[in-house]
Order: structure tokens, then C-alpha cells, then sequence
């Protein structure tokens, strides 16, 4: 039935025009030219990261990053009070 | 105020959106999302945040989302409160009224949306306006705005802007309306307080929120965040509220403002940024740059006159 094949429906509910879903602009993690690399060592567990991040790619507790959606935009690595996070360059 | 560990989980605009990585529109939007939760209709006029929704039959906002024309924020907002106020009154649904919200860009807001948000303002319709003001139209190539800074570089000023900016969020004070605030992306956690006190309140409210845009102002994406720091602690960004005509300052304005620090050097926050490149090789620089610092001193005693006005 559904023709909107999602992996997130509300109520499942039928929606006449557009679903929320993750990835509405395709995969975005292939945009990107650098990967931030987190240090657990480092990391305090503090959420800035989380908080700042544009995407919402970056897990909140574990700040495990969704690398399949994260752009690579850098703003976690200016951000992180710690220097927990380093951008490196993709391969 | 809630720490933010106590936030929600909620996200409002979800991974894998079409806006550019490090965009200040989707980093505000998760933290308005957090603070009004899941019961909420959003209201957006054409900018970046429309372009960010990623293609049919997919959608990157959590809520519903109705794209409207550019001039019309304020009235499609209204009708849309209105006409689920009416429906709640006959019991047509259960549960809350759900907030309805404007999210608009400095287009939107200053220029082509002035009209039907100021009426809606006078009306004093129970709506949530949020300016998220990137200061250019960005979306469709870097054009001038009311909310440009005199002096900066767009497509349609190559030479730097002759004009100063507009002061829209005063413009919206001078409406009555119960609820006006200036946020900004260096400081999510006090943009989460404003939402979350702006949603307690009935009528109207604005709330603008300072967006610096890495492909209109030519800086890196990474630096998004100190941008916007570095506008509020030179004081080309101010941050105050007024709830029910009481005003007061947040963060590094609030310093300024009762004269505890000096403003930090217009110039760091103005060479951060490439859209200023003329100005500063100019041979006006200084008379240029001065004219700017009395601009922006304007402004901030101008909102301090209004602080302390009590009529």
C-alpha cells in the first residue's frame, strides 16, 4: 500500500505530500570533504557538540557520529571545549 | 533554566536535510524544535529552510509545514491559529491548540512580509514569528536585504551597501505586541529560554534570531558559531528582550549595556568575514568604519532609552 516507502511515519498515518524521514536530501555524508574523528579520551561528555551540530548527527551521551548524514561542516570541531574532535581529510 | 541536559530528545529537522552543511536555519530550528515540541505547525515563506526540505515525497521537518507566498507570513499564520482555535472551541479535536509558527528569513521578515506581519502584530494574533536573519537573500544568490549591514558586499551591492539597516525588532516592539526578542546562534541555550517563555505567552510574538550565513558572508562553515559570537560581543548584534514592555539584556549585551566592558573591536568581527573586504582596503576606511561604531552605539542607546522609558 504504501508507496512512500519511509523508515518513519507518524501514527501511521497516510501523509498526501511529504514524510518526514532522515536523508530527505539524499545521502548528505557523501558531501563531505572532511570527517570529524572524536577522541573518547578527551571527550567530557559535555553535549556541546550535540547542542551546536547543524544536522543533528552527533549522538547525544555516546556523541556517536551518523557519518551516512554528517556534511562535514567542522562547526563540532570549533565548538568542543575540550579538542575532543579533529576534522580529518576524507580519503 | 533548563540545563541542556534536561532538553528533549526531539528533533525538529532531521539528518540528511538539503541545507549546507554548518547552515545556521537548521541549528536554530533543532533547538526551537526541542523547546516547542511535537505539537506545532510551521509556517515557512520562500528561503534556505524551504530549499532544505529535501526532495517529494520526502520532508526534513518533523512537523507539518506549509509553503506559502513570500509576502504573506503573517496573514497564513493567523488564518491558520485562527481556524484551529474556532475547531478546538467546537471540539473538533482533542488535546492543546498547537503552536503555530512563523519561520522566516530576513526577507520574509524586513522587506517582502512586513506588511502582513505588521498587521498581524496589530491584530495580536496568537502566533510565534521567528526571523532568522542571515542579513542577505541568500537562497537565491546573495542579494541586498533590509538587514544587510551598511557597508557589506551582496551581488546587488558589489561595492558595499550605501544604506544602514533597518531596526526591525524596535519596529515590532512599537507594535505592543506582549512578546519581542533578539537571540542569536552563539547562545542556543538563551534562544531555548526565549521560545520556551515566548510559547507560555497568549498573542503575538517575534522573535529574531541572528544567523551569520557562510556562503553569503564568505567565512568558513566551521566558523558559524564565532561569527555569531564575535557579533555580540562587538555589539553588531544586540540581545535583549521585552516581555509586557519590560526589556532586558542578555549575555555579553547585558555587559555593555550597564557599561561593564567595552565592546570588543568592530574590526575582528568585520575581517572575519569577506563581505567587508572593500570596505577595510577602502581609502575611507576610518570614516567608514567610525560612521558604523556610531551606528551600532545608536542603536544600543537607543534600546536602552526604551529600557528606561516607562510610559
Amino acid at each position: 500500500m504504501n508507496k512512500f516507502d519511509t523508515n518513519k511515519s507518524r501514527n501511521d498515518s497516510y501523509f498526501p505530500l511529504a514524510v518526514p524521514v532522515k536523508g530527505a536530501g539524499g545521502l548528505t555524508g557523501s558531501w563531505r570533504t572532511h570527517r570529524p574523528v572524536l577522541d573518547h579520551d578527551k571527550c567530557v561528555g559535555c553535549d556541546i557538540c550535540w547542542l551546536y551540530c547543524p544536522d543533528g548527527v552527533i549522538a547525544r551521551g555516546t556523541q556517536k557520529i551518523d557519518y551516512d548524514y554528517c556534511k562535514g561542516c567542522g562547526v563540532c570541531e570549533k565548538e568542543c571545549p575540550t579538542n575532543a574532535i579533529r576534522m580529518e581529510t576524507e580519503e | 533554566m533548563a540545563g541542556i541536559k534536561e532538553w528533549s530528545d526531539y528533533e525538529l529537522s532531521l539528518p540528511g536535510n538539503a541545507a549546507c552543511g554548518g547552515c545556521p536555519s537548521t541549528m536554530a530550528l533543532r533547538t526551537v524544535g526541542k523547546a516547542l515540541g511535537e505539537n506545532a505547525v510551521m509556517i515557512m515563506t520562500p528561503s534556505c529552510a524551504v530549499a532544505s526540505i529535501g526532495l517529494l515525497p520526502k520532508s526534513a521537518y518533523d512537523i507539518p509545514t506549509l509553503n506559502i507566498c513570500f509576502a504573506g507570513a503573517g496573514v497564513s499564520a493567523s488564518a491558520v491559529v485562527n481556524a484551529f482555535e474556532i475547531a478546538h472551541e467546537k471540539g473538533r479535536f482533542e488535546g492543546e491548540v498547537p503552536t503555530v509558527f512563523n519561520w522566516t528569513g530576513d526577507g520574509g521578515t524586513y522587506d517582502i512580509g512586513l506588511q502582513s506581519l505588521s498587521a498581524a502584530a496589530e491584530r495580536n494574533d496568537n502566533i510565534l514569528h521567528f526571523c532568522y536573519n542571515n542579513e542577505a537573500y541568500s537562497n537565491t544568490g546573495i542579494q541586498r536585504s533590509g538587514a544587510t549591514m551598511q557597508f557589506a558586499q551582496t551581488t546587488t551591492t558589489p561595492g558595499g551597501k550605501p544604506n544602514p539597516k533597518k531596526n526591525l525588532a524596535q519596529i515590532m516592539l512599537e507594535h505592543r505586541v506582549p512578546y519581542v526578542a533578539t537571540a542569536s546562534i552563539a547562545d542556543l541555550q538563551d534562544l531555548y529560554r526565549k521560545v520556551e517563555k515566548a510559547k507560555a505567552i497568549q498573542g503575538f510574538k517575534y522573535i529574531e534570531i541572528h544567523a551569520p550565513c557562510f556562503t553569503a558572508w564568505k567565512f568558513a562553515a566551521a566558523d558559524t558559531v564565532e561569527i555569531a559570537r564575535l557579533a555580540v560581543k562587538s555589539g553588531a548584534w544586540l540581545l535583549w528582550e521585552a516581555n509586557e514592555d519590560v526589556i532586558t539584556f542578555q549575555g555579553a549585551t547585558k555587559q555593555i549595556a550597564e557599561g561593564k566592558k567595552e565592546p570588543e573591536a568592530l574590526e575582528e568581527y568585520l575581517s572575519a568575514q569577506g563581505r567587508f573586504n572593500k570596505l577595510l582596503k577602502s581609502p575611507d576606511r576610518e570614516e567608514n568604519l567610525a560612521q558604523l561604531k556610531a551606528d551600532l552605539a545608536r542603536e544600543l542607546a537607543l534600546i536602552k532609552h526604551r529600557a528606561a522609558f516607562k510610559g
